[in-house]
């Protein structure tokens, strides 16, 4: 048996996008093109012209038995990609990956669930699609619905359930999968803060059960506690493999623009982003200097600047703020005030700059990220990204300085304290 | 190792991943691993059929019922073709009965990996279990339809055979042909949604060039040959040969019609495992 439970060796993955613009071909290239149509048919290439993306490149490592290997990069660094191999949902395009052991992937929660039947028989089917025996799913049955807490609606379809409930459910089933080698994605980026911590709990334990397990997360702090060691992925190479603690500092330090200002060129933003498209996202202080160290008694503004190439209506463009362990702080969007939600009811094509000032004295000392997003409410998003900077907040001057301890919590506001004698 | 021994009874094997070229081997084993997932799907696919209908399993029965009704209407009131001397209802229902499994069976197994995309994209199960399962699912039309057959029978007094014990192997023939066809069609309709488009007058077209509204003795005997390269054309006279026990077993287009589902389910299945790695990429 071999001693790795996941060995990859120079893995790497081709994507086909259909290109956008068509170059002008020739009568020779389009009588070529016609006389192996037939072919192309057959093997699904005929629909028009494509391009090809290395999604992964060059990719290798090795993850012992019983080992908890951490996965971290930005959005389409490949991370996805790489556990989509992995749990051989699809094939890599070059080099190859040994794994030993039963894997189970879970790269969502609820895969095959179906809304019209009842909790019970969507255990039991999703069960069998994450790859249990109907036994095994018979003797964990009652276990599974009493981690979910789902006992009285077991024979309602699920359609009937709240989110929380159907996700509630689909964790559950899949954290009672036993396999050797677990490979997760980011479920636990869903559900409310009780559940996320009810999820790490259940990972934890799976870690500690001397279970391989391969982490995939962009929440840091769950990356620290779960994983021992980590790989950083970086536009689908792997730019750094080391213990955990080194790994999520130098992708802190370096995996983001450190300079205050993050850039988009075109060929950086996905297709099905147009009509929007990113080009800057920028915190400035009050003297409108670009920086990446802002202080905490300081307003500093947020600045996304982007083009729209047609009109949309109901755009926002919201931030996210979020602390480097995950926390959320806030999220706000530009037309969050009535009167900015009434005045740009449709933004016409053009150039835009939206910006957003966080007030003095709001952040505690620390390093934070900054994600921003461009949907309509409910209809599309067109862009996201969850952590697209990270600035760093001096707290100098700020309130209780004279004390050398650490405050927790990610924000430091100056309350209005008075102290009087009581009667 | 810590592992569960219900889960692994043996040491695990090592899987490896890489790059795959042309065609692959079947890996029946594979699928074997995988059977109660798709005893799973099948039950799945039974259970939501007549989900949110009003007249539910219903529909089973009122289908081939309603359609045989304007079938006599059209072909024998109006038109007036010959039935071989068999009571018309009987002679198209026996005829419908495999047909609608056919053709449900093909509709469902076309669109069957579009709809299960979801599934395709996030875990590893051998993915012809997926069009398996949704022909496998239409036997429960099948056997309730079967039933209504039955009290016809009973109705028009027909003498039963020892040739209904052929029965089920007919019934294989028309799922192996619709297997064989909707897993071509599947795999394309990944690629070309076309597909969609094509399917409603493929089965009309098809339920035309077989012998349900009229005997195949309708048909100019030079032509007989070629009109047998329909695999329904030996299904459905199976059918009624095994049922009604009309005239001699039709040898020859049995003959034909298993030649021709067998290719289109060999080519299909190879053809289906040769794009099956593309699958996950292309939805």
């Amino acid at each position: 048996m071999s001693q790795y439970a996941i060995k990859a060796e120079g893995i790497g993955k081709q994507f086909k996008i259909g290109a956008e613009v068509d170059r002008s071909p020739t009568l020779r290239d389009a009588l070529v093109r016609a006389a192996s149509w037939p072919a192309r048919v057959l093997r699904g290439e005929a629909g028009g012209p494509t391009e090809k993306i290395w999604a992964l490149r060059d990719v290798s490592f090795e993850v012992k038995q019983g080992e908890v290997l951490g996965v971290i990069g930005r959005n389409g660094a490949g991370k996805s990609t790489l556990l989509k191999i992995l749990s051989r949902v699809t094939e890599p395009s070059e080099g190859y990956a040994e794994i030993t052991g039963r894997v189970g992937s879970l790269l969502e929660v609820g895969t095959g669930f179906h809304p019209e039947l009842t909790g019970r028989e969507n255990i039991f089917l999703n069960g069998a699609v994450l790859g249990m025996k109907r036994a095994e799913i018979q003797s964990k049955f009652d276990e599974i619905v009493e981690f979910a807490g789902v006992a009285k609606f077991i024979d309602t379809p699920v359609k009937r359930y709240s989110s929380g409930m159907y996700l509630r459910l689909a964790f559950s089933v899949a954290a009672h999968l036993e396999p050797e080698i677990l490979v997760v994605d980011e479920v636990l980026a869903v559900g409310d803060a009780e559940f996320q911590r009810k999820c790490l709990g259940k990972m934890g334990e799976v870690a500690e059960a001397g279970r391989t397990v391969l982490f995939v997360s962009h929440n840091m702090s769950a990356i620290l506690r779960l994983t021992e060691k980590a790989i950083v992925l970086d536009k689908g190479r792997m730019v750094h493999a080391a213990p955990t603690r080194e790994a999520v500092e130098y992708y802190m330090a370096s995996g983001f623009s450190q300079s205050g200002e993050r850039l988009w060129s075109p060929e950086d933003v996905p297709a099905e982003s147009a009509p929007f498209r990113p080009i800057a996202l920028r915190v400035r202080d009050p003297r409108g200097a670009v920086i990446d160290t802002v202080r905490a008694i300081e307003p500093l503004a947020i600045e996304i600047e982007y083009e729209l190439a047609a009109p949309i209506t109901g755009l926002r463009l919201g931030v996210y703020l979020q602390t480097v362990h995950g926390e959320v702080v806030f999220t706000s969007f530009d037309t969050d005030s009535p009167e900015m939600f009434h005045q740009h009811t449709t933004r016409a094509a053009g150039r835009y700059i939206s910006r957003g000032v966080i007030p003095a004295h709001f952040l505690n000392e620390g390093q934070y990220l900054l994600g921003f997003n461009a949907s309509t409410f409910r209809v599309r998003r067109y862009f996201q990204d969850e952590a697209a900077l990270a600035f760093t907040v001096d707290a100098m001057g700020a309130p209780g300085m004279q004390w050398t301890e650490v405050r927790l919590g990610p924000v430091r506001p100056a309350l209005n304290w008075t102290i009087e004698a009581a009667a | 190792m810590a592992s569960n021994p219900k889960t692994s009874p043996s040491a695990p094997e090592t899987i490896r991943l890489q790059p795959g070229k042309g065609w692959a081997p079947l890996d029946l084993a594979d699928l074997w691993r995988f059977r109660e997932l798709a005893f799973f799907l099948t039950w799945r696919d039974i259970k939501v059929r007549y989900k949110q209908t009003l007249l539910g399993a219903s529909w089973a029965v009122l289908q081939p019922l309603l359609q045989m009704l304007i079938f006599n209407f059209l072909f024998g009131s109006l038109a007036g073709l010959p039935t071989d001397g068999i009571p018309r209802p009987i002679f198209t229902f026996a005829a419908l009965l495999p047909w609608n499994l056919f053709s449900n069976a093909l509709n469902e197994a076309s669109r069957s990996l579009v709809s299960n995309r979801n599934m395709i994209t996030k875990v590893y199960f051998p993915k012809l279990l997926i069009p398996l399962s949704s022909v496998m699912s239409g036997i429960v039309d099948f056997g309730i339809a079967f039933l209504i057959l039955v009290g016809m029978m009973f109705v028009y007094s027909v003498q039963l055979t020892a040739a209904i014990f052929a029965l089920p192997l007919f019934l294989l023939l028309a799922l192996m042909a619709a297997l064989g066809v909707g897993l071509w069609l599947a795999a394309w309709n990944l690629h070309y949604r076309d597909v969609k488009y094509l399917l409603p007058f493929l089965s009309q077209f098809w339920m035309l060039a077989s012998p349900i509204a009229y005997p195949l003795s309708n048909i100019p005997a030079q032509w007989q040959t070629l009109y047998a390269l329909n695999p329904m054309v030996g299904v459905v006279e199976g059918f009624r040969w095994a049922l009604l026990g009309s005239g001699a077993f039709p040898t020859l287009p049995v003959a034909i019609s298993l030649a021709v589902s067998l290719v289109f389910l060999v080519s299909g299945l190879f053809y289906f495992r040769r794009l099956e790695r593309t699958f996950a990429d292309t939805v």
